[in-house]
């Protein structure tokens, strides 16, 4: 509260000081500029030490004081008393500013000097706001969503042109709106320009309200589309003016309409084309890494003014560039760039959002624009707000048609509330021609009219109703793992029950694109690295272990144990130790599974992976105070890279309805051997009889897994040489393979030895399957083999099963594996056939 | 094929399994034929072999376990009606329900039970906790061979400990549903348009 008098104070001492003298003297400057030898003169009389050069510097002084109030403004909106600023939408208070700042301007010059004209807006505004829009843009929600924002892109706004237009022209020719000198076309032309919702004030509003995340991207994907839709249609209908009435004919609203879709599409072409040379460039940066982060910004602004030269939708082109660039780019740039990329993106769309909002507001007072005729105004806000609402059931009706989750009619009315208006709209209008359109000066009144009608009332209303309607609202965005655990399981139940149900078959060419995507366009644009994503997952990694060993350590601390302070280096090796013999425990398992097939590539690898982990366990510790909230955020971090994808997951990435086998190759082998090893292995102990009548209880895999390990503990217990009583209890066996050969005796170190519940043998055999991702390079199984060892375990009981086999085979056209491990597998075949036979 | 797999399927028999799970009656027919294509036996049932012979099951870390959920405990067969009332649980929710028959009880689609299923997924044991060892398995499963055990572990604990309101450092079903609010609607396959 004080704070905010405090900012208040300081805003009006600023402008009474400071912005008023300046106008003033920018108003005398005009005599100035027109008249220079004066000043010229006036220098010659002698030497000046410091001189008074305003005209010098005036428009950049001019802009940049302007930036600075606008930051000023902001300040003070969002630090004013809580209660206005929780009822209040901060666009609408902008504006509210706007009219304020407008008025002290209008004061002093008596005109308004100030205006938001619609190059400026278009130009310098307007394109980073749409590229921080697309380039956040939530992929995966924006596409599986895509089919319905077009609907409401393309024909929703077609539907609010014509109908606004020919409403009110119906109105006119009745007589509502006095004498006016506005023909059909015209009206038509004001429809385009009045018919879409803004991104800008869209976003500005639906943040605070914080929706469903359907909801919010079917009404943040359309404001963004239909900016593009409507400014096309604003350069056709204006064509159509030009034209004149009796010129336009058949052909003509032919190539109007061929225009359209050429101009819409073309922009969107132009702006996929510029999203892959940005992303060609950043794979080739390396070695200017402060720089590429400028890239994005230029190569977005260079495809929204190609477009804008080649008569394009310069909106649609930044939209695509930007929706299409970000995967690419943020993996292939440093990630220091990337949150500079981020931040510097959000800087400039905040500041411009600022601006606008202001400037709608410092534009409306003057004298000059108001033109008022109540019919015309009062109509065009009911027509706005009906077929708004029309509009949005119509296409929502025929969309749920088609929706597995319809849309429900509580998001349909916040969907239509949520037509907000804004400077888009006022742009186009500024930019009518006057000589074709007399009338200009009501249709801006007129615009303006609406977009403070739509910001401002419907802004406020907008939060109190989403409250008293109840609107689902977006689940509070806490990261929290065991959502994105649940989450990325119910994926993987979704595409098993599709898949159980039989559901593969349908649309065989997107699985094409996804697969051609992997194949092709990320080779193309990715670099190497980042598509293995090795070095992100090892800092990664990296970082989770730092953040164990602090909180060993503080934990160490808390419980009065300083003894750890006293050395780091004792530490480090016994990190080392303690590593040692987790992996010396692993490997016994590894043996035992592996020794029939490949002993010595397993082993290299495991060792290998030893050496990996340790350099980066041994740690500075004492280097380091993060925070634990951090932990947090690391433990999402690696669940997100490590989960394995969901084939569901990605048919929404890039493709309304996708049916892709799986992205990663390597990925779909590790889900596919393990599988198939647990099949085979309980085929296995069926077959020698240590199972004898495979009853399938609750504990099936449980049961099959323990008599695995009884069948081989005894060579695990050569190996981790543990006394006798392990093999029996699960949760003790673990335990004693901990402690023997970890060596240390520090109770900060082994904080899980002391909780009652330990991982089963179960988990340390799978990951004894493929223990690193070389090792598991190396494995000789690939799925199409594997597919012909599957109905091995099957043919007990049937025996078509090798047909079915084969046509699966056939199916699915994986990669070649190298010639020996071929052999290899041709040896295990061989062997396996003898032992089923 | 489809209409000789339908004509198995008896008039009343679709009556039936509409009352009991709300699928319509083309879907029931598709499903059947479905079904009927799976049941290499022709024994009317289905083993788990018939569903292990779907290739891309082999693929899904969880496709063991949601084979294992469409058998009743202890049996090794599901018949018709047993499979259409597990992928009843997919079917959208209805939120309004007109519920036809209000003596039935919850339908099988409420969020309850579509979160029954996922919880059920999870605890192997059936004694209506997750522990952090059945809790390990599955991240075991869903995870790349890239993270270690002691990591998963930690992992483990802390999505435990999210969930854990009573400290018992196990998640009961009131718990897992306390944390996943609105997440029931994602438990909604598309069964409507199949090939």
């Amino acid at each position: 509260m004080a704070s905010s008098v405090y900012l208040c104070l300081l805003r009006a001492v600023f402008l009474v000081c400071f912005v008023n003298p300046l106008i003033q003297g920018l108003s005398g400057d005009t005599n100035v500029i027109q008249n220079p030898h004066h000043q010229l003169e006036e220098n010659l009389t002698g030497l000046p030490i410091v001189t008074f050069k305003w005209h010098h510097v005036q428009t950049p002084y001019l802009v940049i004081i302007w930036v600075f109030v606008a930051g000023l403004a902001k300040l003070s909106v969002v630090e004013l008393n809580h209660h206005v600023t929780s009822v209040f939408p901060e666009s609408g208070l902008l504006i509210i500013m706007g009219f304020i700042l407008g008025g002290i301007v209008w004061g002093a010059d008596r005109a308004q000097t100030f205006k938001l004209l619609p190059p400026t807006f278009f130009y310098y505004l307007l394109p980073q706001i749409i590229l921080d829009a697309s380039y956040f843009m939530p992929n995966k929600l924006f596409f599986s969503n895509l089919g319905a924002i077009l609907i409401y892109a393309i024909f929703g706004t077609c539907w609010n042109a014509a109908t606004v237009g020919l409403s009110l022209w119906g109105c006119y020719e009745a007589g509502a709106m006095g004498n006016l000198d506005i023909g059909l076309l015209q009206f038509l032309l004001f429809g385009s320009l009045i018919a879409a919702v803004d991104p800008v004030a869209v976003i500005a509003v639906f943040e605070e309200v914080h929706v469903n995340e359907v909801l919010f991207i079917l009404v943040f994907g359309e404001s963004l589309l239909n900016d593009g839709v409507t400014v096309v249609l604003y350069n056709v209908f204006d064509a159509f003016v030009a034209l004149g009435g009796p010129r336009i004919d058949a052909a003509e609203i032919f190539k109007g309409i061929f225009s359209f879709v050429v101009v819409a599409f073309g922009g969107s072409f132009l702006g996929i084309g510029f999203a892959i040379l940005l992303s060609l460039l950043t794979r080739c940066t390396k070695h200017i890494q402060i720089i590429e982060a400028g890239f994005v910004f230029v190569v977005g602004y260079l495809a929204y003014l190609t477009a804008e030269m080649l008569s394009l939708s310069a909106i649609l082109s930044i939209t695509f560039c930007g929706i299409c660039c970000q995967k690419y780019v943020n993996a292939n740039m440093d990630e220091k760039s990337v949150t500079t990329v981020r931040h510097a993106m959000k800087l400039l769309a905040n500041g411009s959002e600022t601006m606008i909002f202001l400037f709608l507001g410092v534009t409306a007072i003057d004298t000059e624009i108001w033109v008022w005729n109540t019919g015309f105004i009062l109509l065009t806000l009911l027509f706005v707000f009906i077929y708004r609402i029309i509009g949005t059931f119509l296409f929502t009706w025929m969309l749920n048609k088609f929706r597995l989750v319809p849309i429900e009619v509580i998001d349909q009315v916040v969907m239509s509330y949520g037509g907000l208006r804004g400077a888009v709209a006022y742009g186009l209008a500024a930019l009518l021609d006057e000589d074709k359109i007399p009338e200009k000066n009501l249709m801006i009144s007129t615009t303006l009219i609406v977009v403070y009608f739509t910001v401002i009332l419907q802004g406020i209303t907008m939060k109190p109703l989403v409250q008293w309607l109840k609107v689902k609202r977006a689940a509070h965005s806490d990261l929290k793992l065991i959502e994105k655990l649940n989450n990325r399981a119910f994926d993987h139940i979704l595409a098993a029950v599709e898949d159980i149900c039989g559901r593969i078959g349908d649309n065989w060419w997107t699985r094409g694109w996804n697969r051609f995507e992997e194949n092709y366009i990320s080779w193309l644009l990715m670099k190497p690295k980042a598509r293995k994503n090795r070095d992100y997952l090892f800092s990664i990694f990296h970082k989770l272990n730092l953040e164990d060993a602090i909180n060993y350590v503080s934990e160490g601390e808390r419980q009065g144990s300083l003894a750890f302070n006293r050395s780091d280096e004792a530490a480090n090796v016994d990190f080392k130790k303690q590593f040692g013999s987790e992996f010396a425990d692993v490997m016994p398992n590894i043996m035992v599974d592996m020794s029939t097939y490949e002993l010595g590539i397993e082993h290299f690898s495991v060792t290998s992976t030893v050496k990996d982990t340790i350099p980066s366990v041994s740690l500075d510790i004492h280097g380091q105070d993060r925070k634990n909230a951090m932990d947090d955020i690391n433990a999402h971090h690696l669940l997100q890279q490590h989960l394995y994808r969901s084939r569901k997951h990605h048919r929404h990435k890039y493709s309304r309805s996708h049916f892709s086998i799986n992205q990663n190759e390597d990925e779909v082998q590790e889900i596919f051997q393990r599988t198939m090893r647990s099949r085979l292995e309980s085929f296995k102990s069926a077959k020698m009889g240590v199972n004898p009548a495979k009853k399938i209880t609750k504990h099936h895999k449980k049961e099959l897994t323990h008599k695995h390990l009884t069948k081989h503990d005894l060579v695990f217990l050569v190996d981790s040489a543990v006394g006798s009583e392990t093999g029996a209890i699960n949760s003790t066996f673990m335990r004693d393979t901990y402690t023997v050969g970890a060596g240390i005796e520090n109770p900060v170190f082994l904080p899980d030895m002391d909780s009652p519940s330990h991982s089963l043998p179960w988990l340390m055999e799978t990951e004894a399957v493929a223990p690193s991702q070389r090792a598991q390079r190396r494995l000789p199984w690939t799925p199409n083999r594997l597919r012909r060892l599957a109905p091995m375990r099957i043919s007990t009981c049937s025996t078509d099963s090798f047909l079915m086999a084969d046509v699966s085979l056939t199916l699915e056209e994986h990669e070649e594996q190298s010639q020996t491990d071929h052999e290899e597998m041709c040896f295990f075949l061989s062997t396996f056939e003898v032992n089923r036979l | 094929m489809g209409s000789r797999a339908s004509s198995l399927l008896r008039e009343e028999d679709i009556e039936e399994i509409k009352k009991q799970t709300g699928f319509s009656h083309s879907q029931i027919t598709r499903l059947y034929s479905r079904f009927h294509s799976l049941d290499k036996g022709e024994n009317g049932a289905l083993s788990r072999e018939d569903f292990q012979r779907i290739p891309e099951l082999a693929i899904n870390p969880l496709g063991d376990r949601i084979i294992n959920a469409f058998f009743p405990e202890g049996e090794d067969q599901v018949n018709f009606r047993g499979f259409m009332r597990t992928l009843a649980h997919f079917r959208p929710v209805e939120d309004n329900e007109k519920n036809k028959d209000p003596t039935s009880g919850e339908p099988l689609n409420s969020r309850t039970n579509k979160l029954f299923f996922a919880f059920q997924l999870y605890d192997l044991d059936r004694d209506d906790k997750i522990s952090r060892d059945e809790l390990l398995q599955v991240l075991r499963m869903m995870v790349g061979v890239n993270i270690s055990d002691e990591q998963l572990g930690s992992i483990a604990d802390r999505t435990i400990q999210e969930a854990d309101t009573n400290g018992d450092m196990c998640i009961s079903f009131s718990e897992f549903t306390k944390v996943m609010p609105g997440k029931a609607i994602d438990i909604t396959a598309d069964l409507q348009n199949g090939a």
